[in-house]
């Protein structure tokens, strides 16, 4: 099977289920995702929330944008996380989440 | 030209030792999806490896990702992941004939297509490690353009052959000494397997001098902590680098003398010895360590 | 003779006519261990005085039950050269009406000898002591090595009570500090928890990127030029400092180089050095691990010396004074080479300069080693919440990618890019930090005064202000 051409239905955007990614080692961050009925709720919990709160913020709901999910309630447990390994847990959080 | 003296495997599914690989040495990491990385946290990892590759980049280190073997489900999911952000070489593990060779080599060609890359963009590695690997390691190494160089791994080699992996590395001499033939007949690369007591300070540098004494091109690495003796044993030694400008230098007298032969230190010196000083000087130049400088 | 020997501590405190009002002293050689300083405040505060000013060398975690003393206005003002997080996050909150006075190792005995800090008490755990007083850190269930911190506490204060659960027959004759200051000898059970006091070891870090930055730093030092017979040298005991002495070591062997002195507080790599060769002598204001309190007790060649020796700027001269090389850690360092030790970087109390600034000082080559981040945040700032350090007395910084010399020393960057080091302009190692980490958001500046910093000379160093939520 060549996973390119695997046909990826668009109406299954959605989130379905619970699910995580990450972990709570440092410069990694927990994240953890499940459906919502009233667009997105993100939730922080950061030791450099005062520096780069905003900055992790962004991260995740840009991710969540390119995934087109428009109801989900995502809590990230940051353990100083750079931007790049933050936007690789949620995707992969949501990927989970889709059941993909 | 690139000199890759040491190569450090980093377990891709690690964030605070991959967004500091850059840092320990290497002259080029090895991002790794497969031993490394738990079968449940396959799709995490390859989504981190991409991220850090092409939204943090690894500066001036070279850029290897080992993808699953293509006896699994992941390989193409790796590479779909994995091609655009353009790392300078894909491993491929389990390496036995040159069909798995074109196999990856025909997926990756497909994607820098559709990507619109050049063909070739993207260079392969292949990890060589079973018997069957090494018997036809020649084949390997020349079965595609793609493949820049090709990498032996003792580990799994020894399990293959049903012997125990030993430090002085008797059971692997025969495949040692193959991989270096087969790749310098390909005209490509060979590099060698880690040294993997990471507590030995020592013997690393023992077990480098063997491979590099073979013609190995460059070692790999499981602990930073051998990085450094790997670039040393396989940096050129400042004795090497002034034997080779004299060499370069006395060639240059001789046509300017219009003569044919050229002696030093009562050496002929003919075509090969000037091919090495050559690359030595090249690879002195591409490390800083030019003596002229 | 009066007789010294008292029943209780708050026998003690009685005797030395302790009012409210007055300052008290403690040192910190029993570290987190230490049990005498809340036991002396416990029964202080049941005697009813009020008012105190707390002068210790040091306060640690253990001594968190402060917190409660300060609220019930027992302690009215802290002076101190450290204080460790937990006590810090509660006076960076605001636990304090007047603000706390940071010090240096050295700035604390000028100060005391200066009489600007006078001690009305001085309260000594001692780990061995006769019943006059002469009293030692070397031997006892609670030994600590060096006693070098309490010694100005001893010479200047008004009344000595010496503190001890380890008392011997007259006369201690190998004592730190002699009978002549001691007005009282207090056994007690214990004075420390052991366990806090000394670790059994001191491990090197292994972390990868600390040792890759030990490795630089100990190429800085070969190629300074200051590697050579006779070189003096002092590090801390953090992860990546005290890996940088093991690669130093290593290279003083295979060069056959034989140093003069290592000082400072010492672990068992400093005692290794000593015993191989390295150096002749080892300065000890204060022993960090098991085999530095056993080396200090039987080997003549590894000396103690006093806070005044060791640091005091007041002092006719110090070791400090003599340091060819000092390694130092940083929470933050900014472009002007200025060195914080004493907050995060949120600006919450979480050190102090202890030695630091005394040693940067002094040392002909003084160099940080840190990270360029930790976790998200870059170390190398615009500005230090916090200057601890000036940095003029700060010559390179070493991180795990590339090398910053300070801008006065162009002599000392030419020789360190010559032999091949990394060297990099500290703007560019800041810009490096902030294209992997994202650039922070500045946490707000806070609110009013709850700490001063002052310079080893006494003048005012920085401020740090209370936490805003």
């Amino acid at each position: 099977m060549r996973a390119a051409e695997r046909k990826v239905s668009t109406d299954m955007s959605g989130i379905v289920k619970r699910a995580v990614a990450g972990t709570l080692e440092s410069s990694d961050v927990f994240v953890e995702i499940e459906p919502g009925d009233s667009g997105i709720e993100v939730e922080i919990e950061s030791v450099v929330l005062a520096q780069f709160g905003d900055a992790i913020r962004a991260a995740a709901l840009d991710v969540l944008k390119e995934q087109n999910v428009s109801d989900a309630r995502v809590r990230l447990t940051d353990r100083g996380a750079l931007d790049c390994v933050i936007r690789a847990r949620v995707e992969t959080a949501v990927a989970r989440a889709k059941g993909e | 030209m690139t000199v890759r003296r040491s190569m450090l495997f980093l377990p891709g599914n690690t964030p605070n030792i991959i967004i500091n690989g850059e840092a320990l040495g290497a002259d080029a990491v090895i991002l790794d999806l497969e031993d490394a990385v738990a079968p449940s946290e396959k799709d995490s990892a390859r989504i981190l490896v991409r991220n850090a590759i092409g939204r943090m980049g690894f500066g001036r280190c070279e850029v290897i990702v080992r993808i699953n073997s293509t006896d699994t489900g992941e390989w193409t999911k790796d590479l779909d992941a994995i091609i655009p952000v353009k790392p300078s070489l894909i491993m491929p593990p389990k390496t036995s004939r040159a069909a798995d060779v074109l196999r990856v080599d025909e997926y990756i060609s497909a994607l820098e297509d559709r990507l619109g890359f050049a063909r070739n963009t993207v260079k392969l590695i292949p990890l060589i490690e079973t018997a069957l690997g090494v018997e036809n390691a020649f084949q390997i190494a020349s079965a595609s353009p793609r493949v820049a160089a090709i990498f032996l791994g003792g580990e799994d080699l020894t399990a293959d052959l049903r012997c125990r992996r030993t430090k002085a590395g008797n059971e692997i001499a025969y495949a040692r000494a193959r991989m270096v033939m087969a790749a310098r007949a390909a005209g490509v690369d060979v590099y060698d397997t880690p040294f993997t007591d990471v507590n030995d300070d020592t013997g690393i540098y023992t077990d480098a001098e063997y491979a590099k004494s073979l013609g190995f091109t460059g070692k790999s690495a499981i602990s930073p902590r051998h990085v450094n003796a790997i670039n040393e044993v396989f940096s050129p030694t400042a004795a090497e680098i002034d034997y080779a400008y004299e060499v370069m230098d006395a060639i240059r007298a001789a046509q300017a003398q219009g003569k044919g032969a050229v002696a030093l230190r009562g050496k002929m010196i003919d075509a090969p010895i000037v091919a090495r000083a050559r690359q030595t000087i090249e690879a002195a130049e591409s490390l800083g360590l030019d003596r002229r400088a | 003779m009066a007789m010294k020997i008292v029943a209780s501590l708050r026998e003690a405190i009685s005797l030395c006519g302790l009012k409210s009002g007055m300052s008290i002293s403690f040192h910190h050689h029993l570290r987190n261990g230490d049990y005498t300083l809340n036991r002396v405040m416990d029964e202080i505060a049941a005697l009813g005085i009020r008012d105190l000013t707390l002068n210790a060398s040091s306060l640690f975690d253990a001594h968190a039950p402060l917190r409660e003393h300060i609220k019930n206005r027992v302690v009215r003002k802290i002076n101190t050269d450290y204080m460790s997080a937990g006590l810090g996050r509660s006076i960076s909150e605001g636990l304090m009406d007047e603000s706390v006075e940071f010090r240096t190792h050295g700035g604390r005995p000028r100060d005391i000898a200066l009489g600007i800090t006078p001690i009305d008490v001085a309260f000594i755990a001692a780990p061995t002591a006769d019943p006059a007083g002469n009293c030692s850190g070397k031997y006892g269930p609670s030994a600590c090595g060096s006693l070098g911190y309490a010694f100005p506490d001893a010479m200047y204060a008004k009344k000595v009570v010496v503190i001890t659960d380890n008392l011997v027959p007259y006369p201690l004759t190998d004592a730190s500090i002699p009978e002549i200051y001691v007005d009282y000898v207090v056994p007690v059970d214990a004075i420390g928890d052991p366990r806090g006091i000394v670790s059994g070891t001191t491990k090197i870090t292994r972390d990868p990127v600390g040792l890759v930055m030990a490795e630089t730093a100990a190429r800085v030092i070969r190629h300074s030029g200051l590697l050579k017979d006779g070189f003096s040298f002092q590090t801390g005991a953090g992860g990546a400092t005290l890996a940088a002495a093991k690669f130093l070591k290593e290279i003083m062997l295979r060069e056959k180089i034989r140093g003069s002195f290592a000082s400072g507080g010492v672990t068992g790599y400093l005692v290794d050095m000593l015993n191989e060769g390295c150096f002749t002598s080892l300065m000890d204001v204060q022993c960090f691990d098991l085999k530095a309190v056993e080396s200090i007790r039987t080997n003549p060649a590894h000396h103690e010396i006093s806070a005044m020796q060791y640091a005091s700027p007041a002092a006719k001269s110090a070791v400090v004074d003599h340091l060819d090389v000092v390694l130092l850690g940083a929470t933050e360092i900014d472009t002007d080479f200025n060195v914080n030790v004493h907050t995060d970087s949120a600006g919450c109390i979480m050190g102090g300069s202890g030695g630091h600034s005394d040693t940067a000082a002094g040392a002909k080559l003084s160099m940080i080693i840190a990270p360029l981040f930790r976790a998200r945040l870059p170390i190398i700032t615009g500005r230090v919440r916090c200057i601890s350090t000036p940095g003029r007395d700060v010559d390179v910084v070493v991180t795990q990618r590339g090398v910053a010399v300070n801008p006065a020393k162009p002599d000392l960057a030419l020789r360190l890019k010559d032999a091949g080091l990394p060297i990099v302009d500290i703007h560019e190692l800041k810009q490096i930090a902030e294209r992997i980490t994202g650039v922070p958001a500045v946490p707000p500046e806070g609110g009013r005064v709850v700490a001063r910093v002052l310079s080893r000379d006494g003048e005012p160093l920085d401020v740090i202000r209370q936490l805003t939520r």
